[in-house]
Order: structure tokens, then C-alpha cells, then sequence
């Protein structure tokens, strides 16, 4: 957890103000520096990180659990609401359809890519790429145009499932997949040029043996290219579902163009926990949720940085 | 045999990646054209057809006018809201970073897989909790109720912490100690000037994940002359008369918008990170895999 204590061997801390590094440098590469100038340095982050990253969630917490109905009674008043479940029945059919396909084609795409000459594979990784710049509410907009059967150039797509208007298109039982056709164009791209990446760390000889046994493209992709990649597929899964919880700018912004159908104030859990708390001024219960989602969040980041030893924390 | 199913297989995937591409990039292509529109020319010409310059420039002039200058309210509101986050998310992250990899103090290796953590948590779990904090202190309603939160860049602090572990030789900044340097003067004469790469690099996530930000501004403003483009984008589709009719009943007093108009602001709106995304592609994708570079 923190700096083991033989760290500071008599030698090393007395050397330190003097800088008397030579002889301790080996064992303690950062023995010479002074042992108080590191708060000097993140001071002002662990001000940040104490007053917006913690404070929040600790209080969060506290209103969670201090409402005047008795110890944990938000979280049974937000179990027991009839929009919570069908909240998280919503994002979790979003994320079957989203994770799936982003998988799928994210990895399949990649590997057709790395088949391809190095400058055109560049051309379509750019393309694919460009999207990303557009998060937020921007990326909503166009997808409210290109759903629009009346003005989208995907007009034709729509027009072969039935649908001749906006709210056609819209319909309750569209949404999880309209979502998922948001993230994946919005995000699918910066993965693609990852996971390329990754691909290209595969030593050349690797690939070139494998030619010379018999192995066809595809069969390389399956067998060698996928396999080494596969921590970065496990890696994009699970940032992947760690966000999708926390849904929110897609229905929200979505459910501004209305049409007489709308999409509900509270599809999704972090958009309850906005409605109860902006509507109804219950901030209990508005926590009660964020503290579920938190906890979601959270679990699933810690796992990754101690199970997953993706991260270079030394 | 084996050749011509080979070409099969190609075609294939030439097919399939074909087909992405118009996915990924009509949308693109259909949004630049559309404000050269009118909303009539819309629904009758091709998608890809180029409108006229002179329509061009009335689109524009009329969301730059649009309810008496909004558009421009919300442009300001949204530079000092990433201008100002980004300035502390750099101020806070540059040095913090050089502590956890060049200093020694108890508590580093926890900071440090806190940092990790908050990082790789979803910043929108936190918004919530954040609003319900900001209410509660009375900063709600104020700048710094956006400004703090974006200075809070966990990611950033990474950034450094790699590229200070990677790059900075430690005998360099001993030799600087030996020759009497005291701390501050190593980082700020030695560590500093070799940091440019890293500044500009977390300066432009910090910026791009501001400026793009909807959930939080969304939260932290209730008036329209405070809400950054993001949040403004989505009062405009309120007033856009395809999306919502029901809004323009005879008589009503709302500006009507049409849908270049909504196209031609959400250009104004992704224009910045655009450049930044067009001009600094390989920079931005070397600082994701710097999220995870433990080959």
C-alpha cells in the first residue's frame, strides 16, 4: 500500500537532503529526494480527489442512508419504486445488444483491417475513427436525422422495416437498439485503432511461420491475431458495461424530440435518480440510486486494477 | 481451387468494410451538407446534394440570432468552462504526476491505485453525488460547480505519472540535488521544460472531455444563459418544428428552427474537438493506450 518502511534504511535518509544518491541508488532509485516535497506536488490533486472524488461519494452515502424513514430505508424506497427495476431492465437489454455487437464487429473489423495494405487500412481506420469527436448531445442530433425517415440518407433502411415517421422509428421497443447503434458509432472507432495497435505489436515472424505451415488469412486471424488480442477485447468489455450502466445524454437528449411519443423522464437509472431528485426534491432516494450505480462502477474498476494487471502501477 | 475462393473471401471483407464505412461516415458527410439547405431542399434532393452558399450563410445567420444570441452565450460559456477546467486539470495534474513517480512520501502507492480507480470508474457515477455535494456547499448555479469537477482529471494525473516514470532520468535529477538545487527548482528547471509533450497531451483531453461534457452541465445549470453548447443543443431541438410540433401551435411566441438549423449548430458545437481530433489523431490515440500500456 504505501512505501515500504526498509525504504527509508538508515543510509538512504540520511543521504537524502545531501544527495548522497550513489550509493543507495540501486535499492532506492528515488532515495535523494526530500521525503515532504511529494505532498508539495500533489497537493493541490489530493485537494481535488478529497473534495470531488470522495467527499461526493461519501456523502452520497451518508444521504442514502440518513433518510427520516430509518436506517436504509432509501435504498427499499428505490428498490420498491416501480421505475427502478424497468430502469435497469432497460439499459441491461441496451448493453446485451451494445456489447455484443460492438464485440463482434469491433474485432472482426480490426483483423480485416490488419489484412489490408498499411496506408488503405490507415484511410478506413480515420473514418471510422472521426465519429468519436462527436460525444454528448451532438452525436443524439445526428442520429435523430438519420433516423428521420423524411430527411435520412439511411431513409430506405428505414423505409424496409415500416417505418414511414420519426415515431415510428422511435418506438418503445426500439430504443435499447437505437442506443446501441449511438455508442457503437460514436465509440467503436477509437477501439478499432487500439486494438489495431495491439495487432501490430505481433512480432512479424510470428505471423510470417504461421503462413508457411499452411495457415490461410483466416485462419492466422482466428487462431494467432485473436488470442494475442484477446486481453484487449476482455479490456473494452468492461469499460464498456461499466459505462453502459451509467446511461444518461442518449435518452435524455432523445427524449427532447418529442413527437407526441417521447421517450420516458426516467428510461434509464441515472436519469430516475436525476428525475426523483429534480422533481421531487427527494435527494434520499435520488442518492440511493447513485449509490447503486456507484458501487456498479466502482467494483468493476477495482477488479480491473488489481485482478487485471493491465495498468502500470509499478 | 484455393485461388478463386481466396477472391471470395476478399470480396467479402471488401463488402463488409464498405459498408462500415458509409456507416460511420454518411452521417458525417449528411451533416456538413445540410445547412447549405433549406429544409424544403431537405426532403426533396439527394442527400449528398450541395445546397447553395447563400443558404449557407442564412442558416448561420439564423442560429447565430437565434432567441438574441444565445448561440453565443452558450460558445462563451462553454470556453470558460473548458478553459478554465483545463487550466486546473493541468495545474493539478503535471505536478501530481511528478510526485507519485519521482518522489518518495508515505501514502504514494495508495494515491496512486486510487488515482486508478477513480480513472477507470465512469466520471457520470459521480455526477449525481457531485450535484447533491455542490447543492449542499451553495455552489450550485455558480462556474466553479463545472469548473472544479473539470479540473479533476484523474486520467490526466496518469498521463503524467507514466510519461515522467518513462522518460525523466532519475540520475538527472540527482545530479540536479547534488548540485543544490532544493526540490521545486528540479521540477521546476529540469522536470518542467522536458514536460511540454505531456502538458499539451493532458491539456487536450482535459479540454476535449470538458468541452464534450453534457451530464454534468446538464445538471449544474438552470438557466439558459448559463448552459454550455451541449446542453444549449438540446433546448434547440425544442425548438426545432420537425422534432416538435406540438411546440408551434398558432400563436406561439418560440422561434422556429428547422432542421439545417439544428445541423448547422451542432457543426458550431463539435468544430473545436473536430480540429483537435483532426490535427492531434496520433496523439490522442497514444494517450488511450497509455491507459493501459503494461505490455
Amino acid at each position: 500500500m504505501t512505501v515500504p518502511a526498509a525504504a527509508a534504511v538508515p543510509d538512504g535518509r540520511a543521504s537524502a537532503r545531501r544527495g548522497n544518491w550513489a550509493a543507495g541508488k540501486r535499492e532506492h532509485p528515488l532515495a535523494g529526494s526530500s521525503r515532504t516535497a511529494g505532498y508539495f506536488f500533489v497537493a493541490i490533486y489530493v485537494a481535488l480527489l478529497a473534495l470531488l472524488g470522495i467527499a461526493p461519494v461519501v456523502y452520497a452515502i451518508y444521504l442514502a442512508l440518513s433518510n427520516s424513514g430509518g436506517f436504509g430505508s432509501s435504498f427499499v424506497n428505490a428498490f420498491n419504486d416501480y421505475r427502478f427495476l424497468p430502469a435497469f431492465e432497460h439499459i441491461l437489454e441496451f448493453m446485451g445488444l451494445w456489447l455484443v455487437s460492438q464485440t463482434i464487429l469491433v474485432v472482426g473489423l480490426t483483423l480485416m483491417l490488419h489484412n489490408l495494405a498499411q496506408r488503405v487500412g490507415a484511410v478506413f481506420r480515420f473514418l471510422f475513427y472521426i465519429p468519436g469527436a462527436l460525444a454528448g448531445a451532438a452525436s443524439v442530433i445526428v442520429w435523430l436525422f438519420m433516423l428521420d425517415p423524411s430527411a435520412s440518407p439511411f431513409a430506405f433502411v428505414l423505409h424496409w422495416f415500416g417505418y414511414a415517421q420519426f415515431n415510428n422509428t422511435i418506438a418503445p421497443g426500439n430504443l435499447p437498439a437505437i442506443f446501441a447503434i449511438m455508442a457503437f458509432w460514436t465509440g467503436a472507432g477509437g477501439w478499432i485503432v487500439v486494438m489495431y495497435g495491439a495487432l501490430n505489436n505481433i512480432p512479424h515472424e510470428l505471423l510470417e511461420s504461421a503462413q508457411i505451415d499452411g495457415a490461410n488469412a483466416f485462419k492466422t486471424a482466428l487462431f494467432i491475431k485473436l488470442p494475442l488480442i484477446r486481453k484487449w477485447v476482455v479490456y473494452m468489455l468492461v469499460l464498456s458495461f461499466a459505462g453502459g450502466t451509467q446511461l444518461f445524454v442518449e435518452p435524455t437528449v432523445l427524449g427532447s424530440a418529442a413527437l407526441g411519443v417521447g421517450v420516458s423522464k426516467y428510461w434509464s437509472p441515472n436519469q430516475l435518480a436525476w428525475f426523483v431528485a429534480s422533481q421531487y426534491d427527494n435527494f434520499n432516494e435520488a442518492a440511493a440510486i447513485s449509490v447503486v450505480l456507484l458501487v456498479l462502477g466502482l467494483a468493476i474498476a477495482a477488479v480491473l486494477v488489481w485482478r487485471g494487471r493491465l495498468f502500470e502501477a509499478e | 481451387m484455393a485461388l478463386p475462393r481466396r477472391h471470395a473471401i476478399q470480396v467479402v471483407a471488401l463488402v463488409i468494410l464498405l459498408f462500415f464505412t458509409a456507416f460511420f461516415f454518411v452521417p458525417m458527410i449528411w451533416l456538413f451538407l445540410a445547412p447549405t439547405k433549406t429544409d424544403g431542399q431537405l426532403l426533396t434532393q439527394s442527400p449528398f446534394a450541395f445546397g447553395s452558399f447563400h443558404t449557407l450563410a442564412q442558416t448561420f445567420h439564423r442560429v447565430v440570432t437565434y432567441s438574441g444570441h444565445s448561440v453565443l452565450t452558450w460558445l462563451k460559456n462553454s470556453a470558460i468552462y473548458s478553459f478554465g477546467g483545463t487550466a486546473l486539470a493541468v495545474v493539478a495534474a503535471i505536478p501530481a504526476g511528478y510526485g507519485l513517480a519521482l518522489t518518495q512520501f508515505i501514502g504514494r502507492r495508495l494515491l496512486l491505485s486510487i488515482t486508478l480507480v477513480v480513472m477507470i470508474m465512469p466520471a457520470t457515477a459521480l455526477v449525481l453525488p457531485l450535484f447533491l455535494e455542490i447543492n449542499k456547499l451553495g455552489l450550485y448555479g455558480t462556474i466553479w460547480s463545472l469548473i472544479l469537477p473539470f479540473g479533476f482529471f484523474p486520467f490526466g494525473v496518469y498521463l503524467a505519472y507514466i510519461y515522467f516514470s518513462s522518460t525523466i532520468p532519475r540520475d538527472l535529477l540527482a545530479a540536479a540535488r547534488i548540485d543544490g538545487a532544493g526540490e521545486w527548482a528540479v521540477f521546476r528547471y529540469i522536470a518542467l521544460p522536458l514536460a511540454r509533450p505531456i502538458v499539451s497531451l493532458v491539456g487536450f483531453f482535459a479540454f476535449v472531455a470538458s468541452w464534450n461534457n453534457f451530464f454534468l452541465p446538464f445538471v449544474m445549470t438552470y438557466d439558459s444563459s448559463q448552459y454550455p453548447l451541449q446542453v444549449g443543443l438540446q433546448q434547440l431541438i425544442g425548438s426545432t418544428a420537425s422534432f416538435n410540433p406540438a411546440n408551434f401551435s398558432a400563436g406561439s411566441s418560440i422561434v422556429v428552427l428547422h432542421r439545417p438549423d439544428l445541423a448547422m449548430a451542432v457543426i458550431v458545437a463539435i468544430a473545436p474537438v473536430l480540429i483537435v481530433f483532426l490535427f492531434a489523431q496520433r496523439a490522442l490515440v497514444s494517450g488511450m493506450l497509455a491507459g493501459a500500456t503494461k505490455e
